[in-house]
């Protein structure tokens, strides 16, 4: 299998804060907004060198979201910034009907998402969100691994013309992808071959499932890793090929199970090509405070919890 | 410009295009519509700037309005054919199946003028304020109208916007409410009284025009140009229009038994017997 190496251990917030900064460079129409937390959501590094071009909204998400809509009819390209609950849960109605309905050029950058940003507890950790905005009719939902492809995603994301969701995590997560890589929208990733069992991953989750891979791979079990980065529109072709390549499916993802990419993968699968598949993924419950180590390891989102799930899954070809 | 005379007679046709459209669709918002058709009679056909045969989405050198109460569709469709953005058969199909003129104002049906959904209340004003930003970052010296149910102020992102506004002097807005008193349930003072509004809207650095009767069109005209005299002054501008829920049919006129409830097909004449046919029905 491909081996990637850990470059180094950084925040994917911050990637979308280094993508923002470039597509102001590239685009004069590109303007932020953040509602309080342009520190929190790295859209600092914006606001300075474009100080004209940050909108400033106060603690009003669901304000914000409109302005975003508004902004966008006078070609502007419109990113609105915060934590992820807030942008997505918090403002759902908003978006339906501003954003996604009005079918508006806006992009939602949902950062500290998922059980790794720790100790905030339940209340800002949204396992939800990829549900909330893959249901909405022209929502484009991203999910990007690590530091590097949030970058080049909020790089697509801007070239994107529609709304989109761009999830982000709070926390230093290993970097591993290749600088500069362009990001395609829709395409799943590839990241290494294998024949007995297939690893569909997003988010925080890719890293462990190439970790997942590199321990199958000494028992004899040569597992094939695929990053699906855009949870809207779905790789169909993609994920049916592995499939029916492989045989044996698990998703892995910072998600509940309910609505995650899990439950897409599983759709497409129902439908084209019916595999045995097990999902890690949170199973219908709240978060609560700990480290972002702690939470990753006792919400059972580890590479260990990865290798269990393939032992199952095999059992069942 | 238009002589108000000739307003007035839009403004009833209007009227009747609205009671025909919701007899018709056996659905929809007669009351607010009816209560508004000569604000935004005055609007569409004097006092923005827009240029229905060259509708764009971007609305660049023009005067946008954002309707935020989006129920009161039959008003809103009924000018706008009337002003040319459309035919004025298609106020036939209105709330039908396929047709451009949605139950609430949509943006995925085609239908020009419409720049932004509404109907899930409390947003316009949100939506607004970023047009008139965008509008100001683009060198764009044209306006931003929205319009409000006065009722619809009981949502609570309504005041973040108008938080915004304020503090933020968004000078290029004007944002009217419709201050008929009446609501779905009961009064809007029954439901939840909105206090002394035009103080609310001061304390949140707006200034603010009042219209005593919205449905006096030389009230209309000359209150609307003196909220249009007031943009570019630091402050966004609040006109609080008070109208009648219902006005030009006598039986509608002050309740809300019409704010979302129609007129059978018997009962449609009675009305529209007092609203003469002036430019044509549909």
């Amino acid at each position: 299998m491909i081996r990637y190496e850990k470059q180094s251990m950084k925040e994917l917030r911050a990637g979308m804060g280094e993508g923002l900064v470039e597509a102001g460079r590239k685009n004069e129409n590109v303007v932020a907004l953040s509602a309080d937390v342009k520190g929190s959501v790295k859209m600092d590094g914006f606001a300075k060198a474009f100080p004209e071009r940050f909108i400033q909204c106060g603690i009003a998400e669901a304000n914000m979201v409109g302005i975003a809509a508004g902004l966008s009819l006078c070609g502007k390209v419109p990113f609105l910034g915060g934590f992820a609950e807030f942008v997505t849960g918090r403002v759902y109605d908003q978006i339906r009907q501003v954003v996604a309905y009005s079918n508006k050029n806006v992009k939602i950058c949902g950062s500290h998402a998922g059980i790794s940003l720790g100790e905030d507890g339940a209340t800002h950790q949204t396992m939800e969100d990829i549900a909330l905005m893959k249901a909405l009719p022209n929502m484009t939902v991203l999910v990007p691994a690590d530091f590097n492809q949030a970058k080049a995603a909020t790089l697509a994301a801007a070239g994107h013309d529609g709304p989109v969701y761009l999830r982000l995590g709070r926390s230093k997560m290993p970097c591993f992808l290749p600088e500069g890589e362009k990001f395609e929208i829709g395409k799943a990733q590839l990241l290494s071959e294998g024949k007995d069992v297939t690893l569909f991953a997003c988010g925080h989750l890719v890293w462990e499932a190439l970790q997942a891979a590199e321990a199958l791979e000494k028992e004899g079990i040569s597992a094939e890793v695929i990053n699906i980065h855009t949870i809207k529109p779905l790789d169909v072709e993609a994920i049916v090929a592995s499939a029916r390549k492989t045989g044996a499916v698990v998703t892995c993802e910072e998600h509940l199970f309910n609505g995650g990419l899990g439950d897409s993968v599983a759709q497409t699968l129902a439908l084209r090509c019916p595999t045995p598949m097990e999902y890690v993924a949170v199973d219908d419950r709240f978060g609560e405070s700990g480290t972002p180590d702690e939470m990753l390891t006792n919400y059972h989102l580890r590479a260990a919890d990865i290798v269990e799930k393939v032992h199952a899954v095999l059992k069942r070809k | 410009m238009k002589n108000i005379q000739e307003l007035q007679q839009i403004a009833t046709q209007v009227r009747r295009d609205i009671l025909r459209m919701t007899t018709a669709a056996q659905s929809g918002h007669p009351g607010g519509s009816l209560g508004t058709a000569d604000w935004f009679v005055a609007m569409y056909f004097d006092l923005m700037d827009i240029e229905p045969s060259r509708f764009t989405m971007e609305g660049t050198d023009e005067d946008m309005l954002f309707v935020s109460q989006g129920h009161i569709t039959p008003v809103i469709y009924s000018t706008m054919a009337r002003r040319g953005y459309f035919p004025v058969s298609e106020l036939a199909s209105f709330r039908k199946f396929g047709t451009r003129l949605q139950g609430h104002p949509s943006t995925a049906h085609g239908l020009p003028g419409i720049r932004m959904a509404s109907g899930s209340l409390g947003q316009g004003m949100s939506v607004g304020i970023g047009a008139a930003i965008g509008k100001k970052m683009t060198g764009d010296r044209r306006l931003v109208y929205t319009m409000h149910g006065d009722g619809e102020l009981q949502e609570g992102q309504i005041w973040e916007a108008a938080m915004f506004a304020g503090a933020k002097k968004v000078d290029n807005l004007i944002s009217t409410v419709d201050y008929n008193r009446q609501q779905i349930d009961a009064t809007v003072d029954e439901v939840m009284s909105l206090g002394d509004l035009r103080a609310k809207f001061e304390s949140f650095m707006w200034n603010v025009v009042v219209i005593d009767n919205g449905n006096d069109m030389a009230q209309v005209f000359d209150g609307m140009s003196r909220a249009k005299s007031l943009t570019g002054q630091g402050a966004p501008v609040c006109v609080i229009l008070g109208t009648k829920m219902g006005f030009g049919v006598d039986f509608m006129q002050d309740t809300n038994k019409y704010h979302g409830s129609v007129l059978s097909a018997d009962d449609l004449p009675k009305a529209l017997a007092q609203l003469p046919e002036t430019l044509g029905d549909f």
